[in-house]
């Protein structure tokens, strides 16, 4: 029984396979009984290198002129390399050697490329030949064979028969990488992502220092119209320095008071202080720095995705993909004159996510 | 060599060759070949492969230049992995180049710098590195067009399709997490760009961000992250594809065009051995060659201008590498507003829709082969390469998806177009928020009407020839041009396509009308309801009769 097995399995396999490979359906297809007829492959034509053994004589040469170049490429490129050394801070160098290595590399290279191809198009013989194709799928009779591998692989093992076997099995191969999964956790520390995002190292005092130069700044610098790129002046000390940096980052600028309070949302009256306002640098779309402020017209506009904020309209969007305004900084002076801030932010800054609000 | 003397080289060669008394060349090859066929059985593989036919277009060439740029990228790439620190440790910077000593940086930037003007041939290999990433990237996107537009995706090459879809992917994201590494001003912010795109993912957005920065954007760990990603994890998972690729690519064989003597059953062109070796093989050397010269002649990505990265500032006119280009255009031509609160949750519309049209897009590339082939239920092997004016629907898809992808690509350089034409920001995205609409729907309709167009006028030519310039007059005093016929090889090129007509709703077995016929009716009218046949014999034999 078992014995005919194999035979009988095969035999009907490939009935049906038989059966599907002639009737390979076309589908919408059109086939046409009155189609012109393939005119079968033109004649050959001879090429010039093929019929006058002088020219043929000239490519080689021209071939073997290719490939001494590059040779002399390979050679010129460890010349350079060694005979234009980088000297420490002299830019003209570097940009000597990288030519020149690059241009011996290049010699070395393209001319290798170029011959050969002359070569293969003019020298070697160029008659188009025939393949015939085969269909993709296997024979019947290897299709057969292979379903009788799996159809005795199954037999043998019983991996179809015995079920809660098999079913384990899966269950087990389901749940072994699950534990890699659970180890991805210490990706990042244990503190809430939500509380990182929701606070700055702004607080009340903490004064106004230039980007760069870590100065603090005095109301009295900052004269009408003009910017400054703010950090907070204890920046140096913190112990994340970039991760602080990125969302503490403040735009500070003079407006005339008349030109922006009659827009103050009640609350917020005495955030500014004589017309001088500070906002949120990090944009509220995807968080690029809103770099660029045109003093006239009182607009920050990002360089990224150009998203602009009115700063007399509490730096409301006015055009571009963000939606929120930039969060304002709450400023006075201390009694030196020097700017400080009230309190953080009093929302997160920078992009949206999920449980901001 | 030299015995090609003759033009009856081809029967001299073979017999000279083996009487001849071997050389010690020849004997020593011949050990060789001995030696490994007894312990690897190579001679059955040489046998199989040596004379395969492949056959010759320049179109073909685009998928070659794809693997040799990466073959470039792996080189130059193997040679800066010797030289850069992939850490973000801060350090003072004590290179040569003056304009940055002693500033604050991480080591990766530092190491960056030293490999561009402390290492000789440092600057050259990361320009060879930058240059044949940016090449990899478009000639995939190429060899893509060309597959697409030829058909050459249909029964068996789905999966290949699939595959090579997959590989231009992960060429994106090689692209991107290389791009990542330096650590420069620019990188960093296309980080903190891609930090506020996760960050607006519904439920899991936080967290992901979370993760991945290891806390806090920028943090400390992702650049070494991104590094083994970039160096191991990718590249061994697009080597593994790309070796599927090229083996699925030799057992389909290769697509050719149709012309006299080809068929959907052969394959017309050059063995391997020696013609298709040496062309392909010096193909190699010229395009690794052509990189080689334009990283030695021109600057890319010149780290040392833009700085450390610093969250604080940014330089106007910002662009990420081209291929990034479309999703961060997408991201630029979303509408004010977009964005709100619902159950407690913000909800950011802006980072979601453009993810979703990218994620639709790229997904209706990958699965067009199977759409196409549930329309014309066409079962058969395909192995002869469309014209794309003989698929008229599916090129007019393929413009409109060209330029609903230039738009989007276009959009990422919104602000240097409005500087450079003195146009308003505001003005340029509302023209390429408009564009992507209407511009894609024109690419459409006009690439259709050109395609029918062009196949009308195959069809005048086959019927009634070329215009020949030589003006006759008649006995009447009439004058007429002289048509002259086309010879039956050029002829076949203009016949020899495939036509379908729209399905024709049937009742099933069960005597009735499935919602998914109807659905395939609809679309199959969209496709095929203008369709131009191919020229028959009768109708040349009556065309010749008058």
């Amino acid at each position: 029984m078992a014995k005919h097995d194999g035979e009988t399995s095969a035999a009907a396999g490939s009935a049906i396979e038989k059966k599907l490979a002639r009737e390979v359906s076309a589908g919408t297809a059109v086939i046409s009984s009155n189609a012109l007829e393939n005119p079968g492959l033109p004649p050959h034509q001879p090429r010039v290198t093929d019929l006058d053994p002088k020219k043929e004589k000239a490519a080689q040469r021209r071939v073997i002129w290719l490939f001494t170049l590059s040779i002399i490429g390979s050679v010129f490129a460890i010349y350079a390399y060694i005979a234009f050394p980088i000297e420490p801070g002299n830019l003209t160098s570097t940009r000597v050697n990288n030519l020149l290595v690059g241009l011996g590399i290049a010699t070395a290279l393209l001319p290798i490329g170029i011959g050969a191809i002359y070569w293969a198009k003019n020298l070697m013989k160029n008659d188009e030949l025939v393949e015939e194709r085969h269909g993709t799928r296997g024979t019947e009779e290897t299709r057969a064979a292979a379903a009788e591998v799996f159809r005795v692989g199954n037999e043998e093992s019983g991996f179809g028969r015995r079920t809660l076997l098999r079913n384990t099995l899966i269950g087990a191969v389901v749940a072994a990488p699950l534990p890699g999964i659970v180890m991805l956790r210490d990706l990042a520390p244990s503190a809430d992502p939500v509380e990182a995002f929701s606070r700055t190292m702004w607080k009340a005092g903490t004064r106004l220092a230039r980007d760069g130069s870590g100065t603090a700044i005095k109301a009295s610098d900052v004269t009408l119209g003009s910017v400054f790129h703010v950090v907070p002046y204890d920046l140096p000390e913190a112990e994340h320095k970039l991760e602080e940096k990125a969302k503490a980052a403040v735009l500070l600028m003079r407006l005339k008071p008349e030109d922006f309070v009659h827009n103050i949302t009640p609350g917020r009256e005495d955030w500014h202080y004589h017309g001088i306002v500070a906002y949120s640098k990090i944009c509220t779309h995807v968080g690029c720095p809103v770099a660029l402020y045109e003093q006239h017209t009182h607009h920050l506009l990002c360089p990224c995705h150009q998203s602009q904020f009115d700063i007399t309209r509490e730096a409301a969007v006015i055009f571009g993909p963000a939606k929120r305004p930039l969060p304002q900084l709450p400023i006075t002076v201390d009694a030196e004159g020097y700017l400080i801030a009230q309190s953080d932010f009093h929302e997160p800054v920078g992009p949206s996510f999920w449980e901001r609000s | 060599m030299t015995a090609a003397g003759t033009t009856t080289a081809a029967t001299t060669a073979t017999p000279t060759s083996t009487d001849a008394p071997p050389t010690a060349g020849s004997r020593f090859t011949g050990a060789v070949a001995n030696y490994i066929d007894e312990r690897t059985s190579i001679s059955g593989l040489v046998k199989e492969l040596g004379r395969k036919i492949f056959p010759d277009h320049w179109s073909f060439m685009l998928g070659e230049v794809a693997i040799y740029s990466f073959i470039a990228i792996l080189l130059s790439g193997t040679f800066l992995t010797l030289f850069f620190d992939p850490s973000m440790v801060e350090v003072h910077y004590e290179g040569s180049y003056d304009p940055l000593k002693g500033i604050e940086m991480s080591a990766a930037y530092a190491s960056a710098l030293d490999i561009t003007f402390d290492i000789r041939g440092g600057l050259l290999m990361r320009q060879v590195h930058h240059w044949a990433a940016l090449l990899f990237v478009a000639s995939i996107g190429l060899h893509m067009l060309r597959v697409f537009f030829t058909g050459a995706f249909r029964k068996p090459r789905e999966l290949n399709w699939v595959i090579g879809f997959v590989l231009f992917v992960l060429a994106m994201a090689e692209g991107f997490t290389g791009y990542s590494l330096p650590d420069d001003l620019l990188s960093g912010n296309g980080l903190r760009i891609i930090d506020g795109m996760v960050k607006g993912i519904p439920v899991i957005g936080t967290w992901t961000s979370w993760l991945l920065f290891g806390g806090e954007f920028p943090g400390t760990v992702i650049v070494g992250r991104l590094y083994v990603l970039h160096i191991m994890l990718l590249p061994a998972i697009l080597i593994a594809a790309l070796g599927v690729h090229l083996l699925l690519m030799v057992i389909n064989k290769h697509t050719q065009f149709a012309g006299p003597g080809r068929t959907n059953s052969n394959v017309v062109g050059v063995p391997v051995m020696p013609v298709f070796a040496a062309k392909a093989g010096g193909f190699f050397f010229i395009v690794f060659g052509t990189i080689v010269l334009i990283a030695s002649t021109v600057t890319i990505n010149p780290i040392w201008n833009y700085g450390p990265y610093d969250p604080s500032p940014v330089s106007a006119g910002t662009q990420p590498d081209w291929y990034i280009g479309f999703a961060d255009g997408a991201l630029r031509l979303v509408p004010p507003g977009w964005e709100f609160v619902l159950f407690d949750h913000t909800w950011t519309i802006s980072v979601l829709a453009p993810m979703a049209v990218l994620g639709g897009f790229l997904v209706l590339v990958m699965f067009y082969p199977f759409i196409e082939a549930w329309i014309t239920g066409d079962k058969r092997e395909h192995h002869i390469a469309d014209r794309p004016r003989n698929a008229p629907t599916r090129t007019a898809i393929g413009a409109a998806g060209v330029t609903f992808y230039a738009v989007l690509w276009a959009a990422a350089s919104s602000d240097i177009i409005a500087t450079h034409f003195k146009l308003t920001i505001e003005g340029v995205t509302y023209a390429l928020q408009a564009l992507l609409i209407f511009g894609t729907l024109a690419a459409y309709l006009i690439t259709k009407r050109v395609c029918l167009a062009l196949q009308a006028k195959d069809r005048e030519i086959v019927l009634h020839g070329v215009e020949s310039g030589r003006i006759v007059r008649m006995p009447g005093g009439e004058y007429i041009e002289v048509h002259e016929k086309l010879d039956e090889y050029d002829r076949w090129r203009l016949v020899d396509f495939e036509d379908y007509k729209p399905l024709m709703i049937r009742p099933n077995a069960k005597g009735k009308i499935t919602v998914g016929q109807r659905v395939r009716a609809v679309f199959s009218r969209w496709f095929f309801e203008d369709r131009i046949s191919p020229v028959t014999k009768g109708e040349l034999e009556s065309g010749e009769h008058h």
